[in-house]
This record gives C-alpha cells, structure tokens and sequence, in this order.
C-alpha cells in the first residue's frame, strides 16, 4: 500500500467531511501541520470539532480555519494569542471546552491506546470536574476522564520514511506522537522524506502503523511566536524558563 | 519598603536544591533562573517537552523547533531531553517533578489556589497549571501581596476563601510576597503561617492587607 502523496490537497481527498473531528499537532506554532491546515481550509469543510493544545495567532496555522469560520468547537489548553478566536468566542459563535493540558495529553493517548477512561488528580476540586465521575484511591480523589479518539488525525513531523515511521525535532515533537495514534485516519506532513531503513529504528519515535498517508513539504519557513534573544558576551544565564499556566 | 521582583526571585531561589527537577511559571518565577547557585546541579522542566532548559539563543541563532512552554526561543544544554506532551505531563503528574514556583491570582489559608480564570473576563485557558500544581511535590506560589484595582483600591490575595475559579484545592507549600514569607500546611488543619519578613514590613502591614487568618513563627 503506498501512503506517499503528492501534495496535501491530495492527502485529504476522501478523508474530510461535515462536522468531523480533527486533531492537530503542535504548541503554539511549534510543530503544527501547517500545509494540511492550509488544504482544510481550501477544502470548505466546515463545523470541525478541533482538538489541540493552542488555536493559533490570526492567519496563521489554525488561526486560518477560525477565520473562514470552519471551526464550531475546540478542544484546547490554552487559547490566548488570537483576536479572532476572543472575537467568535465572546460572541456565542464558537465552542471551547479547556482540558489542562496534561489531561488534554492523556485523554489523547488514552484514545490511541483502546483506553477509554482513567482516572487523574489534575482538576479534582475545580470546575474541570464538574459532573465527571469522582474515585478515591489509596485515600485520595480522582476525577475520571475520557479518552480521546478523533476521525483524522494531522501531525508535522522533521522526517519520515515511505513507510509512514516518523521522528521528530526538539520540541516540535508535543503533542503530534499521540495524536498520530489516536484518529481512523492520520496524515503526516514531513519536511525530509526518505527510503525505508534511512531512519535508524532505535530513533523512530512514530511506527508507521499509525500512518496512513504521509507527504514531503520541505524545509518550513516557520513563524516564532515569541522571539527572545539575550546579547552576546551577556554572561548571565538569562532566564528561559516561562511554563507554568501556558 | 518591600521586595523587589528580582529580591522575590532571589527568595525562592532559596527554595532549590541540588539535584532538583523544578519547573518555573511565566513572570517573576522566570527570574528564579538567574538566582540558582553557582555549583547547584538544577534542571529546568518546561512542559511542552524539554528537560534541560539553556537560557534564550544569541540574537541570529533562534531555531523555531526549540520553545518553551512561553513560547519564547530558548537553548539546549548538555543535560537536555525532549519528549512528547504525554510523557512531559507524566514526569509532571507522577510525582517526579521536585518543585513548581509559579504565579497566582489568589491563595487561601488552606493552599486553594486560583490562577486560570476571571469570571466575565476572556478566558484563555488553564494550561498546564492544573497539572502542576496537583502533581508537583512542592508548590511555591510567587506573587504581589495585593491586586492593585483600577480605581487605585488595593484587594488582599491572600484570602479566607479564593472566590475565583480554583486551579487546585489545598496545593499551595508556600507564598512568597513583596511583604514576606508564608507556610501553609495543605495536608492538615495548620493553616498559614508567617515566617518571613521582607526588609523594611512590619507584621501590622501585613495584617493589614491580609484576609486570610495567619499565625506568627518569624525565622529572620
């Protein structure tokens, strides 16, 4: 069976639709599937339930698709870079559901593993738990929440061989290894593709079970979101540091 | 006369220990990074997937595969692992995470935490922060000792009862302010304590801005 496409419009054929559910990788504009966002929303394929950690920044990753209105829900961590998303948001024209993003992370792999509930500290006591089933183990509570399993999965990975194994680079990698294993049909967009065996099996971080459809779009010209630089012959270990509530 | 951001950081730099695995929230827990003893072995976690964080690149050598949880451009060590959202989140969940200095909106008496959410406001989502603090071993809050209103009206943020939108129930160790140091023992009936100082604060300051009922046990 050949998974190698030509291009992402032709990755997609037959595999979009009304109201489906679509995962993307990514964190922030870190490792997101930006060329197959770009076919989603040339496709016209509207009423998406999204799941992902971030909605991108206006016009650019799934920023695009909150702009052609083609998203009726997300399913998100933290959603706070893009006007248009605050915009729809506070006007009643798009769903969010918040998942911490730890739960949002286990919820995926969950999925992608034939699990379909577990239970977690994370969110015990807050709204999150509203209306979930509460468990006690070993004398402490935990809420139970539910695995995630999508109708198309789209992940960005640095190479994949013709096989559909994948690997990835720095922390591009995030969320796109779950995701990858957690939908009826996952596509992957790989910026060097290579033969079978060019990839050294110890260091494949996706077997390609997992991939059905996979296309070469090169070396990106990413965006940064947050450009941070210290000077050269500053000697003190600036602080890089920064999680924490994103 | 209270602490300055750069004295708040310097505090909970004191808070580190060698050999620890600490992750550090956005705003002046960043800060903490410039504090960590010279010799002291301390790996930085940022949850988006990175053990090992180097401080930001040379202007010209930003790479965008290479983030932190802030989305800022940052470096690799040595010492450096990445990994996926899910592992990152077990590290953090399993218990295997020393120390997580973050930020706060309010801290009750019991450890309540609230830091994602303002009723009527524009929510933008609870990131990893729910994880952290149900997961991490030690939780240092880092904060102003009052929210400054826009009429110019002080409200205190160490409360009775949080009444915004908790991140966690019973999480926070410790509160370290611009007026001073609190402990807070979350697992029983203890409550706050405060055991710090800042230069300069009296203990009827704090009173004064401080909802939240405290015994005294000063250290300095």
């Amino acid at each position: 069976m050949k998974k190698v496409y030509t291009d992402a419009a032709a990755a997609l054929a037959g595999l979009l639709h009304d109201d489906m559910m679509v995962m993307c990788g990514g964190f922030g504009l870190c490792g997101i599937p930006d060329e197959l966002i770009e076919a989603v929303r040339l496709s016209g394929v509207k009423g998406l339930t999204v799941v992902s950690n971030n909605a991108g920044i206006d016009g650019v990753g799934l920023g695009k698709l909150l702009d052609t209105r083609q998203v009726r829900k997300m399913i998100s961590s933290y959603v706070g870079e893009n006007k248009e998303f605050a915009r729809q948001y506070l006007g009643g024209e798009l769903e969010i559901e918040f998942n911490p993003q730890g739960t949002l992370a286990e919820r995926i792999r969950a999925g992608g593993a034939g699990i379909p509930a577990f239970f977690t500290k994370t969110g015990v006591g807050t709204k999150v738990a509203d209306g979930k089933e509460i468990r006690e183990f070993d004398g402490e509570s935990y809420v139970m929440e539910r695995g995630l399993f999508a109708d198309l999965a789209l992940v960005h990975a640095h190479t994949g061989d013709t096989e559909g194994n994948l690997r990835y680079r720095m922390t591009a990698r995030n969320f796109n290894p779950m995701m990858a294993t957690a939908a009826k049909m996952t596509v992957a967009q790989v910026e060097h593709l290579v033969k079978p065996g060019e990839i050294d099996p110890d260091t494949i971080h996706t077997p390609g079970i997992f991939v059905k459809r996979i296309i070469d779009v090169g070396v990106r010209d990413k965006r940064i979101e947050q450009r941070t630089t210290r000077k050269r012959g500053d000697s003190t270990p600036a602080a890089a540091a920064g999680g924490g509530t994103h | 006369m209270a602490w300055t951001r750069e004295q708040m950081a310097a505090r909970a730099a004191k808070e580190l220990e060698d050999g620890f695995y600490v992750n550090l929230g956005i705003g002046i827990p960043t800060l903490v990074s410039n504090y960590i003893p010279e010799g002291m072995s301390v790996q930085l976690q940022s949850e988006n997937g990175m053990l090992g964080m180097g401080p930001f690149p040379y202007e010209g050598e930003e790479d965008p595969d290479l983030i932190n949880a802030g989305k800022q451009t940052i470096t690799a060590l040595p010492t450096t692992s990445y990994f996926s959202s899910a592992d990152s989140f077990g590290m953090i969940r399993g218990g295997h995470i020393n120390l997580s200095i973050l930020g706060a909106m309010q801290v009750a008496g019991n450890g309540d935490l609230a830091n994602w959410m303002i009723p009527g406001k524009m929510v933008k989502g609870m990131g990893g922060a729910m994880d952290l603090v149900a997961g991490v071993k030690r939780v240092v809050v880092v904060m102003e000792h009052v929210a400054k209103n826009k009429d110019g009206t002080e409200s205190p943020k160490l409360l009775k009862a949080c009444d915004l939108p908790l991140t966690g129930t019973r999480v926070v160790d410790l509160v370290i302010t611009d007026l001073g140091v609190f402990e807070i023992d979350k697992k029983g009936d203890g409550g706050m304590k405060l055991i710090e100082l800042a230069d300069g604060v009296t203990e009827d300051e704090i009173r004064s801005k401080t909802e939240a009922d405290f015994t005294v046990a000063l250290k300095n």
